[in-house]
């Protein structure tokens, strides 16, 4: 059942991701005088190189034929080779960068979607008081307020009003001479943690609701085991050589996360309020307080578990909106993610690496779509198809 | 008989007015009611107000400045002044608030104020811009899609899925990079990407609610053909939400071009977001310095935020007259 329906999610998404390319291929050649003049309009280019340009994307052949090549391209991740970091192809430098923006925005949603839902849950309990009133206004000016305007604040507040944090680059290079490793690997060792743990509170959590009914062993059950994990994993870097460097990328990662939060978890939390006022109003809360339950579990039991899924719905479909201001965040933090690439390369005219950059970039959203809806469906046992 | 006899009243005074002005009574008092609505909730008043504060600065103030004090004047013999364009040569650049400029001068010598004011009309007609066309399209396609339902449904709903899930801006970026895109352009293009969105779905589901009322089947007994029920019946229905949604898209059609313009991808004279980047690019915004020039970027930057977040206010006033579940009891 559960594969079943996870099949068919992947099968929905991969229909997207074939929609998607085609919207930006169709695009690129919508530009005005088309992709062809785009490549070759260059004056430094020979007749002879703009020749070369022109057989080398095929720009000769009818668009359809085009097109069937630019998905057959994207799909062998043969997206051609960059401009300005020539001879590079372009799949190596996304390949390069995309754990970057990956690592930064699963550790941000995350810290995001809780603090706006525990903020939320609590703003609609404690409706009418001041802290309601006051954390709504800062919740609004969050989420509507420039981004570039946050972040100069932030930079000044954090880089050099008080000195603590890094700003700029996303390691030290001072740390990083001293040694042959490449920042690549240390992150892709990071992301493999951060999954490992995440496996386990999945694993763990099932696990819990197989093993027992009562409420307090399946907690003790998930929380040790997610404990446990997590410290095992810090020792694990801790007594490992690179662990130093690892550190070094995450201090450099506080800001760029800390922004990215504060953009994001506002919609969550607004959501999550409306959606928990409803609830509040229903007959069952008023039976459930009736029946002499405590404040609390009236509260996080039966009231917040039933606002939740706007929550979630709000929370899949604002993952364009937290990448769009990761964009933002990425350029003027020098975190040289997808996004930093993607605007380097649309002001370099680097086409083939734009189109690459923007094509993954989309890829990277419906996929995180995907991860959200079965993390989701292992969760909600109301959704069962 | 007494029925009969209130029924002719009635006629004959409906025969005394005419429909339109029937129909503009209505409006006046539906109008009247949501305004009352409306304007209990605090957030959307502060919005309102903020907009037309906005409003009367950009469309009333400014070509009074422009015409009297903001004249292209000459500051001596040789050189002429346009606060917004020109160089003021009578100071180092940029300087700070003074009286001669209020709100002082960016590296280029351009008066801050003067270039604030100038741009205001523009983005509002960004803004507004973007979101006609975007409602537009929205609505239709959202009632169309509830109204027929079946394969043209299950197309715009999947359309509508992936725009939704678009990486927007980076998309815009793109765009902007390998075209010349201005200010109408750009309303253009967010229009027409926002309006195969999100709003087509919610505006679906209301238009599925209202065709399910009686009324429209008592159109369509009548004889009312498919369009007109769109048009006269559903469409005035689902206005409400339209409109709803025209401000959210206010704040998003504005912030998107405060975003492109502050990296330089379009090709316009002034605005908000081009001020910024002016002060970026000039390298006046770098950490601890950020205080010292505060008027480069701070100016520019609250206006941009106060405007999307008017749009936004008023879209969340608006959300407790349209959704009679979030008002207080």
């Amino acid at each position: 059942m559960m594969l079943k329906y996870i099949g068919n999610r992947i099968l929905q998404i991969a229909i997207l991701l074939v929609i998607y390319v085609a919207i930006v291929f169709f695009m690129l050649h919508a530009m005005p005088g088309g992709i062809k003049t785009l490549l070759i309009s260059n004056p430094k280019l020979t007749p002879q190189a703009q020749e070369a340009i022109i057989r080398a994307f095929g720009l000769n052949q009818p668009l359809w034929l085009q097109f069937v090549d630019y998905m057959k391209n994207v799909f062998t991740l043969n997206l051609g080779i960059s401009f300005s970091y020539y001879p590079t192809p372009v799949w190596n430098i996304i390949a390069e960068r995309l754990p970057r923006t990956v690592l930064l925005f699963t550790v941000a949603t995350l810290i995001a979607f809780f603090v706006g839902f525990a903020s939320g849950k609590s703003l609609a309990w404690n409706r009418g008081k001041t802290t309601e009133y006051v954390s709504t206004v800062v919740g609004i000016i969050t989420y509507t307020i420039f981004t570039p305007l946050l972040i100069f604040v932030v930079i000044w507040f954090f880089g050099s009003f008080l000195g603590i944090f890094p700003l700029n680059q996303f390691l030290n290079p001072d740390l990083w001479i001293h040694t042959r490793l490449n920042a690549q690997v240390i992150f892709l060792y990071i992301l493999m943690t951060m999954l490992i743990i995440g496996a386990v509170m999945l694993v763990s959590y099932i696990m819990a609701l197989r093993f027992s009914h009562k409420v307090r062993t399946r907690r003790m059950i998930f929380y040790l085991s997610t404990a446990i994990s997590v410290i095992f994993s810090v020792f694990f870097w801790w007594v490992s050589p690179v662990g130093i460097y690892a550190a070094d990328i995450l201090w450099h990662m506080v800001l760029p996360v800390m922004t990215v939060t504060i953009i994001s978890y506002a919609g969550n939390m607004l959501v999550m309020r409306d959606s928990m006022l409803e609830t509040i109003k229903e007959d069952f809360i008023t039976t459930a307080r009736a029946k002499g339950l405590p404040d609390k579990v009236v509260r996080d039991k039966h009231a917040a578990r039933t606002a939740m899924l706007p929550v979630v719905t709000n929370f899949v479909l604002s993952l364009g909106f937290v990448v769009s201001g990761g964009v933002i965040t990425e350029t003027l933090f020098s975190w040289p993610g997808m996004g930093m690439t993607l605007l380097d390369s649309t002001l370099a005219k680097d086409y083939p690496l734009a189109a690459g950059a923007l094509i993954f970039t989309g890829i990277f959203v419906l996929i995180a779509h995907l991860v959200v809806d079965i993390v989701y469906a292992f969760l909600d046992p109301r959704i069962r198809y | 008989m007494m029925a009969d006899n209130s029924n002719m009243t009635i006629e004959a005074e409906a025969k005394l007015e005419s429909p339109l002005l029937i129909r503009s009574k209505l409006l006046w008092r539906a109008f009247k009611e949501n305004w009352s609505i409306f304007s209990k909730s605090k957030i959307g008043m502060v919005g309102l107000y903020i907009v037309v504060i906005f409003a009367v600065a950009g469309f009333i103030v400014y070509p009074i400045l422009a015409d009297t004090v903001w004249k292209t004047t000459s500051l001596n013999a040789m050189v002429s002044y346009n606060p917004v364009t020109g160089y003021d040569f009578l100071q180092t650049n940029p300087a700070p608030p003074s009286w001669a400029h209020l709100l002082g001068t960016d590296p280029l010598g351009r008066d801050v104020l003067a270039q604030l004011l100038y741009s205001t009309p523009r983005e509002f007609m960004l803004g507004i811009v973007a979101a006609l066309i975007t409602v537009i399209i929205g609505t239709l396609i959202g009632t169309v899609a509830a109204y027929f339902g079946g394969a043209l449904d299950t197309f715009f709903m999947r359309l509508a899925d992936i725009v939704l899930l678009f990486p927007f801006i980076p998309f815009l970026i793109v765009i902007s990079g390998m075209m010349q895109v201005d200010l109408l352009t750009l309303a253009l293009i967010i229009g027409l990407l926002s309006g195969f969105g999100g709003i087509t779905i919610v505006l679906r589901s209301q238009g599925l609610i209202i065709k399910s009322r009686p009324f429209i089947e008592s159109a369509k007994v009548s004889g009312a053909s498919d369009a007109y029920i769109i048009v006269n019946h559903i469409i005035p229905n689902v206005m409400p939400l339209s409109f709803l949604y025209m401000m959210f898209n206010v704040t998003g059609a504005i912030f998107s071009e405060a975003v492109l313009s502050f990296f330089g991808l379009l090709n316009i004279k002034m605005s908000w977001g081009l001020m910024i980047y002016t002060a970026d690019t000039a390298g006046y915004i770098i950490g601890s310095n950020i205080w010292n020039y505060w008027w480069l970027w701070l100016p520019a930057g609250a206006s941009i935020t106060l405007l999307c977040g008017a749009f936004y206010f008023i879209g969340r006033g608006l959300d407790e007259v349209v959704n009679p579940r979030l008002r207080k009891r």
